[in-house]
């Protein structure tokens, strides 16, 4: 079995999310960086349990990105995985542009698993996974809550509208994961060591479409500040509810 | 080209077991709204059979409904379903299609935008600005800030967000167009459905009210469960419940869990976490009832109440009770 987990960088859940340059460029100044929590908790560790199940099985991990990117991917690779491919560019801005490099890491590399996050915290695009897909090909089962594999069947359970439901496809299938695959980890001492001798290859990015672009940022508008209301006066809430904000 | 001049818009109308969802109605007003702005008019794709009466849909200002009525589509499949509307669009000629961004189009609109090499913008929450360009806002950042997207191909998909645009029903019903594509025979097997009973999904839901540690135990949802019933709203919950087990996984709002954006919140004893805030701050109005003053919800909220749970709880629940007459 050989699995391929996408990767990604994004600001951390708690940064201050600010923009410069007549509000075109996110504020990088003071931002901590974190692998994306949907990948790292949810695609990387489960892939790295899949591998703990079956010492034969390859993981490799893809992260399109700058050079900024390695230590982000060092600290991946202390939690697990073989090596690490990062296709060299900074152009991060469409997903179609960066799913393409995906999809052509995934092709060299004749992957049975493809795993990604649900969505980066800071684009919450949830495309990149789908356009890989189609770009290759596969079944895609998105939103995927478990994943366990038999031979070359995998069972997965992917959310729907209102619940959930059990699929069942053969591989080479792309999985995008959330919340209930498995439990986050913290790497040790011995993979922190490990990840530094780890291959990390770095290829250069294959020629491929923008078709958006980002205008422009902006802020929602602050809030108007908070009413508070008496505790023994919730007629008033209701009131209030009913005739200032009209939602009951 | 389509046939309303430069633009076509069609929209793609999810539906399950012969039900459309809320979010379906949302796109289509959307879409109509869309086709109205851009001069032209605005069409329906349905996929798999239906009971519905599909003229119907003319009331949300579709002309025309597309109807791929084969029973293979009953069954959700990624890769069965983006060739099929993709033909579609291929056949109308539509240079914009709409969709919405629940789970159903977050599985197919990043394959549909590379199949047909066509912009897309996820989680878009505005109608399109054309004065330069064609430009849609969406949510980044886990709703703390927007970007505006520049579609920059001829054909143009918008992946609508929940909540982001009110579905609008008026009078009218739209020729129902059958439409013969050929659908593959999908590659995922479903092999069981465990759909959530009586209850209000989350993701749908116009009112929501969530329960955080504040309320000690599992045992004392009921004074939660009580407030939803008389809102007619969905139940939700922080990520320390869940995580507790107290309450299901899928009730989870939050970062990790469940987004949500809908008219009302009502959070009780949830001190309100940044991670917790991501997952709700796109909801139009929150009320946040907690003991402690110096709760940081009570800088994102609407109305505050400072206040014992256990009692404010189900005196609330006997005002709204009141408002609604029962």
């Amino acid at each position: 079995m050989k699995i391929l987990v996408c990767i990604s960088k994004t600001p951390d859940t708690t940064a201050k999310i600010a923009f410069k340059n007549g509000n075109t460029q996110f504020e990088e100044s003071g931002v901590q960086w974190i692998l994306n929590p949907y990948d790292e908790w949810y695609a990387l560790v489960r892939a790295i349990e899949l591998k703990e199940k079956d010492a034969s099985t390859v993981l490799h991990l893809v992260m399109v990105g700058g050079a900024d990117a390695d230590p982000i991917i060092r600290k991946a690779l202390a939690l697990g995985g073989d090596e690490a491919i990062r296709v060299n560019t900074t152009k991060l801005q469409d997903s179609f542009y960066v799913a393409s490099q995906i999809a052509e890491v995934a092709k060299t590399g004749g992957y049975d698993l493809l795993f990604t996050g649900k969505e980066t915290i800071d684009y919450n695009g949830s495309s990149i996974g789908a356009m890989v897909a189609e770009l290759l090909d596969l079944p895609y089962i998105s939103l995927a809550t478990k994943f366990e594999i038999n031979g070359n069947t995998a069972t997965v359970t992917r959310e729907i509208e209102g619940g959930e439901e059990v699929n069942e496809v053969q591989v080479p299938v792309v999985v995008s994961c959330q919340k209930g695959m498995a439990e986050a980890r913290i790497p040790n001492m011995r993979g922190i060591m490990s990840a530094r001798t780890k291959p990390l290859k770095v290829v250069e990015p294959v020629e491929a479409d923008e078709l958006t672009s980002i205008s422009s940022f902006e802020l929602p508008p602050p809030k108007a500040g908070v009413k508070m209301i008496s505790p023994d006066n919730m007629a008033e809430l209701v009131r209030l509810l009913h005739e200032e904000a009209k939602v009951i | 080209m389509g046939d309303g001049g430069v633009y076509m818009v069609l929209i793609f109308a999810d539906q399950t077991g012969g039900q459309f969802k809320k979010t379906a109605f949302e796109a289509l007003s959307y879409g109509a709204k869309l086709a109205e702005q851009l001069g032209t008019t605005a069409a329906a794709l349905v996929a798999g059979t239906t009971t519905d009466d599909l003229a119907a849909l003319g009331k949300y200002g579709v002309k025309k409904v597309h109807h791929v009525a084969t029973e293979t589509l009953n069954v959700f499949d990624a890769q069965v379903y983006t060739k099929v509307i993709s033909e579609v669009v291929q056949l109308t000629g539509a240079t914009v299609l709409v969709l919405a961004h629940n789970n159903t189009g977050r599985a197919i609109a990043g394959r549909l935008s590379a199949r047909l090499k066509a912009a897309m913008v996820p989680a878009a929450v505005s109608l399109p600005d054309t004065t330069n360009g064609f430009v849609v806002k969406k949510v980044v950042f886990s709703g703390k800030a927007f970007a505006n997207v520049s579609l920059n191909t001829d054909i143009k998909i918008i992946s609508l967000n929940m909540n982001a645009f009110k579905a609008v029903a008026g009078e009218g019903t739209a020729e129902v167009v059958s439409v013969n594509v050929a659908a593959d025979a999908p590659k995922v097997k479903v092999t069981s459905t465990d759909k959530v009973t009586g209850e209000i999904p989350l993701t749908e839901a116009t009112r929501v009210v969530s329960g955080g540690r504040g309320l000690k135990g599992p045992e004392n949802w009921g004074i939660v469960e009580d407030l939803a019933h008389a809102l007619d709203a969905a139940l939700a919950c922080s990520r320390p419940v869940a995580d507790a087990n107290w309450r299901p996984h899928h009730e989870h709002v939050g970062q990790t869990g469940i987004a949500i954006a809908p008219n009302l919140y009502v959070a009780a004893g949830i001190s309100g976490a940044i991670q917790h805030l991501a997952g709700v701050n796109r909801s139009k109005v929150i009320v946040v009832i907690n003991k402690d003053a110096e709760a940081p919800f009570f800088k994102a909220a609407d109305y505050g109440v400072v206040g014992d749970l256990f009692e404010v709880l189900p005196k609330l629940t006997e005002e709204v009770k009141k408002l609604k007459g029962v």
